[in-house]
């Protein structure tokens, strides 16, 4: 009973957050609504007992939002969102896109018809996880690991203005046509 | 509240984050969009993995993967984002009308 009633909050409150990420007026509010949402959907995972997955997401989500909101003042034009605010293009097509996607696949979910096998009661769900992360998925885990790895390493060579063979734009720019300037 | 309805709300969220991805003009409200619609997408993970596979621990790992997906986005996009700020002075998409730096 408590768990369903949890449940109708927290997925109302994660669509309704997420509708007030592009809703907000400043960029901070909308990372902070992003993160509202996650959480939301963090604790739904909670109440399906895949607690492990749901607090992994909360806090990865907590901290790339705080990320997300810095990044946001150091770009938008509007910081304390004292103006309305409305920065988008082709309003109609996106409308109806998101539309789209959400009657197919709510379609899908409503129509569809999907085995009946819930989670035994007490099962040890967290337990096996850290069994099939560490036993017969360790492929799929350590790719992920890997694949973070190479994520980390492109970030910085993305980001960083000089590389090891000196200034980034060096090569970019076509070599002057002077003779003496080109030395 | 049923499976149904759970994958209900994980279709809301990816609607609202394809619309989201489509209609923002900043590049970090783009992967805004981007990252709810992956939240949809890992919603309804959980929530088959809770009530159609029998808790099966596979599941999670499927759940995991998408999590990792969603990191690399965000990571790489924030860079990709300092990056063509540098070069641009660009954070909107109608900023930049070439690709080449």
């Amino acid at each position: 009973m408590i768990v369903d009633v949890l449940s109708w909050v927290f997925g109302v409150g994660s669509v309704l957050c997420a509708w007030r990420v592009f809703r907000a007026d400043s960029m901070v509010r909308a990372a902070y609504w992003l993160l509202a949402a996650f959480v939301f959907v963090g604790l739904l995972l909670v109440l399906l007992t895949a607690q492990f997955l749901g607090l992994v997401l909360i806090l990865m989500m907590a901290g790339e939002m705080t990320i997300m909101a810095v990044f946001m003042v150091m770009f938008m034009m509007n910081p304390a969102g004292l103006n309305p605010m409305t920065m988008v293009h082709q309003h109609r097509t996106s409308i109806a896109a998101g539309v789209v996607a959400f009657l197919g696949l709510a379609a899908v979910g409503l129509l569809g018809s999907f085995p009946e096998r819930a989670v035994a009661a007490g099962a040890r769900v967290t337990r096996e996880t850290g069994m099939e992360l560490l036993g017969d998925s360790m492929v799929v885990f350590e790719t992920a690991a890997v694949a973070l790895l190479a994520t980390m390493i492109g970030t910085v060579a993305l980001a960083s203005r000089r590389g090891r063979a000196g200034d980034a734009y060096e090569g970019s720019v076509p070599p002057s046509m002077d003779p003496e300037e080109a030395k | 509240m049923s499976q149904e309805l759970l994958l209900v709300v994980a279709a809301a969220l990816f609607g609202i984050g394809v619309y989201g991805a489509l209609s923002q003009q900043t590049f970090v409200m783009i992967m805004m969009g981007l990252e709810l619609m992956i939240a949809g997408g890992i919603l309804a993970i959980g929530t088959f993995w809770a009530q159609s596979a029998a808790g099966s621990p596979k599941g999670q790992v499927l759940a995991i993967v998408a999590m990792t997906v969603m990191a690399v986005e965000a990571a790489l996009g924030f860079a990709l984002v300092i990056a063509v700020y540098r070069v641009r002075k660009a954070d909107m998409t109608e900023k930049l009308k070439r690709l080449k730096g």
